[in-house]
């Protein structure tokens, strides 16, 4: 073993191989366009189309609760473990609760929430409920509010909620924000999905009316906050494995392909894009696993590293797409290519927990100070 | 820091610790002289001298040639010459001035030479004594670097070279040129024959050098031209007709992809040589203003600047990543990127600069007024030569494009 590895020790390796495999065998690319795009109509109602026994055959190998503290009775990997992981659930653009469930894990991890993590390694999936109608990424945009022990308000775009059992709701109580574990049945929750442009995600809006709930713990704001950076690095690798399939499913096409009786990839506004593509992915891979490592070895530079790293991933996400679809030609734009499963997914991505400008002003208040007033 | 030393060796942790005494003690100090940005910009003797001295130090000192043989003058050690390097660029020491030599011709001579020669060439190599230069590109041969006509005519036991080389950096202080000849016109590749020739000796004997004044106005390439060169039998790298392959080793190590890692010394900071990282964009903006308010404030400015951050500090993490085996898809995936990434990054960098400077950014070295000595109009300039040098970015998107990806060969 290579002394300079990250921590990316010999069981994130093992995981991430075998996430690969499992979706590559459980989830090839025709059968996760059978399952996700069997109805093109514009303006259809939304819905959310996904495998719940693949969803189950994942709790069943434990990935679910990969980033559970082994306190908390989880299997406690280090990020890059889940990094490589998250990678994996990229490539194959997979329907899931896997995103949320780990962001919800994060959060509830710096919350020190034991019980809300028990229902988790008990198998069940979990979303955020954090964001308002404006200024989604704020952590302060919720519109939710907690008065006399009950939720009122309404959360937006929040992941997945389709397939979750539970929700984790930020909501203004007097002066703070606090967290409050939320079973999706209970009474008073009405959930409105949206319709997206992600086929292979759900979202929706949750509204509260008087529910009834308790904080999880002291800690509300302060968990988010540490969270954050690690949510940045789940949606960055998902990024990060997205892009590699669609660079070289558009490498393979383009090397078919011939015009001019030429191979397209001969042609270099072809080719010296790609290459720009192929960069761009290895950039977000660095970065993603200098945060993921940086987590344990140098966490004051966590959050700095984790804006880099969205920030990077979120550029990659359109310019691959981009690159991908028009590479493809005439047959990239239509509903049967495969390429327009993954160019959603990217852009519902680049844009989801913050976009790349959004990262680089956040980065720019800490490493250049707050713009004077 | 303390990151990368954690993960040291024993070998590379005691070494650390030896180079980090010797360079607290031995720092060669703020030269009596203008420095140029780079090596590559060397004017003056006394520059070149200063260098010199301070590159033979280094080596005396077990600084430089870490990973070579003791046979060949290096010293014998394993993956250690990276920790020098670390360690010479946390001691902002000088650079080297022998770039050629270390970074290109060590490594051919080593991989393809007779043991006689290297055991000859590499020490004198390694201290800088005998600077080296490179002579490949031609008027009529440069991204097409196969096609060199210079030609070497077969006579009893010698070679008679023809010809004539351009661009050729520090061929007005070489001692030696590895050069690339043709020996065969039937073949274009196969015709290739791969020398060391002595160039200094040969001045007025069938050699000139003539500078050529760069985009800057700095010297510091040349043209250099044979007429009736007799060179040596002996001074052949690899067999005939395989000079092709031999010039494959150099271009995989200048641009930082080969296997043995090049001495390299840096980050002295002075007034006459600023080295450019990102990072120091934001002081800048902090000085100047636009539209009364510090350009710092701009958030189009702040944008960009972090943008060249996290590029440059992505690049430098695909070096951490090489490193690790399980997390690369193709061995030369990353090293291939180096040279195309760290000049283009440069030239975003300094072009970023000039827009930060505003108004100022047209005042040119020698204007007393000039932010920074004129320093980053200047770096923009020369960044050009980075793109252009070593083969394109252009040649290298091509290269990446075939070699790693697959895509259909340009030619
Ligand atoms: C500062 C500096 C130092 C140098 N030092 C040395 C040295 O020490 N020794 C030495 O031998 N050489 C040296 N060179 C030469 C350098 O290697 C060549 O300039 C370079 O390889 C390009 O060749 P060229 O100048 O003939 O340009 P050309 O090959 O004519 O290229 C002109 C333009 O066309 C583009 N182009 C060419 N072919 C293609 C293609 N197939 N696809 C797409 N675009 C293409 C190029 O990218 C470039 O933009 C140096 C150059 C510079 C600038």
């Amino acid at each position: 073993m290579s002394n300079n590895t990250y921590g990316f020790d010999q069981d994130a390796a093992l995981l991430k191989d075998s996430a690969r495999k499992f979706f590559s065998e459980k989830l090839p690319v025709d059968k996760l366009h059978e399952l996700v795009a069997n109805d093109p109509t514009l303006g259809r109602a939304p819905r959310s189309n996904w495998s719940e026994e693949l969803w189950q055959e994942m709790i069943d190998l434990g990935w679910s609760m990969v980033a559970v503290p082994e306190s908390a009775g989880g299997l406690g990997m280090p990020a890059v473990a889940v990094a490589g992981l998250m990678e994996e659930c990229g490539r194959a653009a997979i329907p899931s609760p896997m995103l949320s469930t780990l962001a919800t894990t994060y959060v509830l991890a710096a919350a020190e929430a034991i019980e809300p993590l028990a229902d988790i390694c008990s198998g069940e999936a979990a979303t955020l409920a954090i964001s308002g109608s404006r200024d989604a990424w704020d952590l302060a945009s919720t519109e939710v509010t907690y008065n006399n022990g009950k939720l009122s308000g309404t959360s937006y775009y929040v992941q997945d909620v389709d397939k979750v059992q539970k929700i984790l709701v930020s909501a203004h109580s007097d002066s703070e924000i606090l967290l409050f574990w939320v079973d999706k049945k209970s009474n008073g929750v009405n959930i409105d999905l949206d319709t997206i442009v992600d086929l292979t995600r759900d979202q929706g809006r949750v509204s509260f009316e008087a529910v009834e709930a308790k904080p999880i713990s002291f800690k509300g704001l302060s968990a988010l906050v540490e969270a954050m950076p690690k949510i940045w690095m789940l949606v960055s690798a998902d990024i990060a494995g997205a892009a590699e399939w669609q660079l070289q499913t558009t490498v393979e096409y383009v090397n078919a392909r011939k015009q001019f009786d030429k191979a397209l990839g001969f042609f270099q506004a072809i080719k010296h894009p790609l290459v720009d593509v192929m960069i761009k992915v290895d950039e977000t891979r660095s970065l993603l696993y200098s945060m993921a490592n940086s987590i344990s070895a140098s966490p004051e530079k966590a959050t700095q590293l984790a804006h880099m790293l969205k920030a990077s991933a979120s550029d990659l996400a359109g310019f691959a797409s981009g690159r991908s679809v028009q590479s493809h030609g005439g047959i990239g734009f239509t509903w049967e290519c495969y390429v327009h499963i993954y160019f959603k997914r990217q852009k519902h991505s680049q844009m989801l927990f913050g976009d790349a400008s959004w990262h680089r002003a956040r980065l720019a208040d800490i490493l250049i100070g707050p713009v004077a007033a | 820091m303390a990151d990368t030393q954690r993960k040291d060796t024993s070998e590379q942790g005691k070494f650390r610790e030896y180079c980090r005494e010797w360079l607290a003690n031995n720092h060669p100090g703020e030269p009596g002289v203008r420095l140029p940005q780079s090596p590559l910009e060397i004017m003056t003797n006394e520059q070149m001298n200063y260098l010199q001295q301070w590159q033979k130090s280094a080596y005396d000192a077990g600084l430089v040639g870490c990973d070579y043989p003791e046979q060949v003058g290096g010293s014998g050690r394993k993956d250690c010459q990276r920790i020098a390097n670390d360690e010479m660029l946390r001691a902002k020491t000088p650079y080297f001035p022998n770039v050629i030599g270390l970074g290109m011709a060590a490594p051919t001579v080593f991989y393809h030479g007779q043991d006689a020669l290297k055991q000859r060439l590499l020490p004198k190599l390694f201290s800088g004594e005998d600077i080296w230069c490179q002579g490949f590109s031609e008027p009529g041969a440069g991204s097409d670097l196969a096609s060199v006509q210079t030609f070497a005519k077969k006579s009893g036991g010698k070679w008679i070279v023809n010809g004539h080389k351009v661009w050729t950096s520090l061929a007005h202080f070489a001692e030696w040129m590895i050069i690339l000849l043709r020996t065969d016109k039937s073949h274009k590749y196969d015709g290739l024959s791969y020398f060391v020739v002595p160039i200094k000796s040969a001045l007025g004997n069938g050699v000139t050098v003539k500078p050529l004044i760069k985009i800057t106005g700095e010297t510091g390439f040349n043209e250099v031209i044979f007429e009736n060169l007799e060179i040596d039998d002996s001074y052949r790298l690899d067999e005939l007709g395989r000079g092709w392959q031999v010039a494959m080793t150099t271009l995989l190590h200048e641009r930082g992809a080969g296997d043995l890692h090049t001495p390299r010394a840096g980050g002295l900071k002075s007034k006459s040589a600023h080295t450019s990282n990102a990072i120091s964009l934001i002081s800048l903006a902090k000085e100047v203003t636009r539209n009364g308010k510090r350009v710092a404030d701009d958030p189009i400015i702040r944008d960009r600047i972090m943008n060249c951050i996290i590029r440059e500090q992505g690049l430098s993490e695909n070096q951490r990543r090489g490193r690790v085996p399980e997390l690369l898809d193709h061995p030369m995936r990353i090293p291939l990127q180096n040279k195309l990434l760290s000049s283009e990054i440069a030239q975003e960098i300094a072009s970023l600069a000039m827009d930060i400077e505003g108004a100022a950014s047209s005042l040119y070295v020698g204007d007393e007024n000039a932010p920074a000595g004129g320093q980053w109009p200047l770096a923009y300039l020369n960044s050009y030569g980075m793109t252009i040098a070593a083969g394109t970015s252009e040649v290298q998107r091509n290269i990446l494009g075939e070699r790693v990806l697959g895509l259909a060969k340009s030619k």
